[in-house]
């Protein structure tokens, strides 16, 4: 089984974690002023690039915390881990 | 009368011996602490005599006014203090005293989880059927403290010796763990 690095208790098997969506959406500034369209965009409208992608994980067995990662989508490999707050890093594909 | 959750596996979990000395610790007074101060860290940990674990994944042990208090980390801002029976509501109000005004939380948790002690030269062994985690003395030394999944379920394990173990398991799972570590076990016992 894969082994995802958790930022606070080391390397864990997948099966403890849970997959959180795209990392870094920012909430709206002003959220009664969006149009509908708007509104549907930053609700439901996510990135899915073909290569390193920023991802939101919870350690769920492990420490409960949410951190970052940069997956690759393609090979599935674990670029970088963070934790919330911290930028994304550099990473090379 | 109260029923401990595992009372009723105590005759098979010491069938075990020697393969595997498992005997259930119950009642353990257990409190969820949630605190980021450092200055309230502090104070709670001279207040109880043993200071709280620094690093991840880890816990400390020592003998306070409460008498044998061990804590343990559980996540950067949460920890779980266990001490012998109906001492939860003392160190409740002691920790409560010592956060003072500062962020955090204290609350008695005894109830949610039952201890198991595992001892004995297979314990890696059989907790490797059904953990990922390393458990070698070079990877996971005395004074470690690790939440993962025991068979699916899910555990604070700690080690706390050579060959011995500690397993804090929920109430409700703690019947198909021991059910699942008789299971384990079977393998290394002697064919009658």
């Amino acid at each position: 089984m894969q082994l995802i690095p958790c930022p606070w208790c080391g390397p864990r098997e997948e099966a403890e974690f849970h997959y959180g969506g795209q990392a870094h959406v920012a909430y709206p500034e002003d959220p009664s002023a969006l149009t509908d369209e708007e509104w549907a965009r930053y609700v439901f409208f996510r990135e899915n690039p073909s290569g390193p992608f920023a991802e939101r994980w919870s350690h769920n067995a492990g420490c409960r915390r949410w951190f970052n990662a940069v997956r690759d989508t393609r090979t599935h490999d674990l670029l970088a881990v963070y934790r919330v707050g911290e930028p994304m890093p550099e990473v090379t594909a | 009368m109260t029923v401990s959750p595992l009372a009723a596996w105590s005759d098979r979990l010491a069938a075990l011996a020697p393969v595997l000395d498992a005997a259930e610790v119950p009642f353990r007074s257990q409190l969820t602490v949630r605190v980021s101060d450092p200055d309230a860290i502090a104070a709670m940990g001279s207040t109880l005599g043993v200071g709280f674990p620094s690093a991840a994944c880890t816990f400390t042990s020592g003998t306070g006014p409460c008498g044998d208090v061990e804590v343990l980390w559980l996540g950067p801002d949460e920890f779980l203090v266990t001490a012998p029976p109906d001492q939860q509501v003392t160190i409740e109000e002691v920790l409560r005293g010592a956060l003072g005004t500062a962020w955090g939380s204290v609350v008695d948790t005894s109830a949610q989880r039952t201890t198991v002690v595992l001892q004995g030269p297979r314990v890696r062994d059989v907790l490797a059927h059904g953990c990922s985690v390393d458990l070698h003395p070079a990877s996971a030394p005395r004074g470690t403290c690790v939440q993962t999944l025991l068979a699916r379920t899910g555990i604070v394990l700690q080690v706390t010796g050579d060959d011995r173990v500690t397993v804090l398991v929920r109430s409700s799972f703690a019947g198909y763990l021991a059910a699942w570590l008789v299971d384990a076990c079977t393998e290394y016992l002697a064919v009658p």
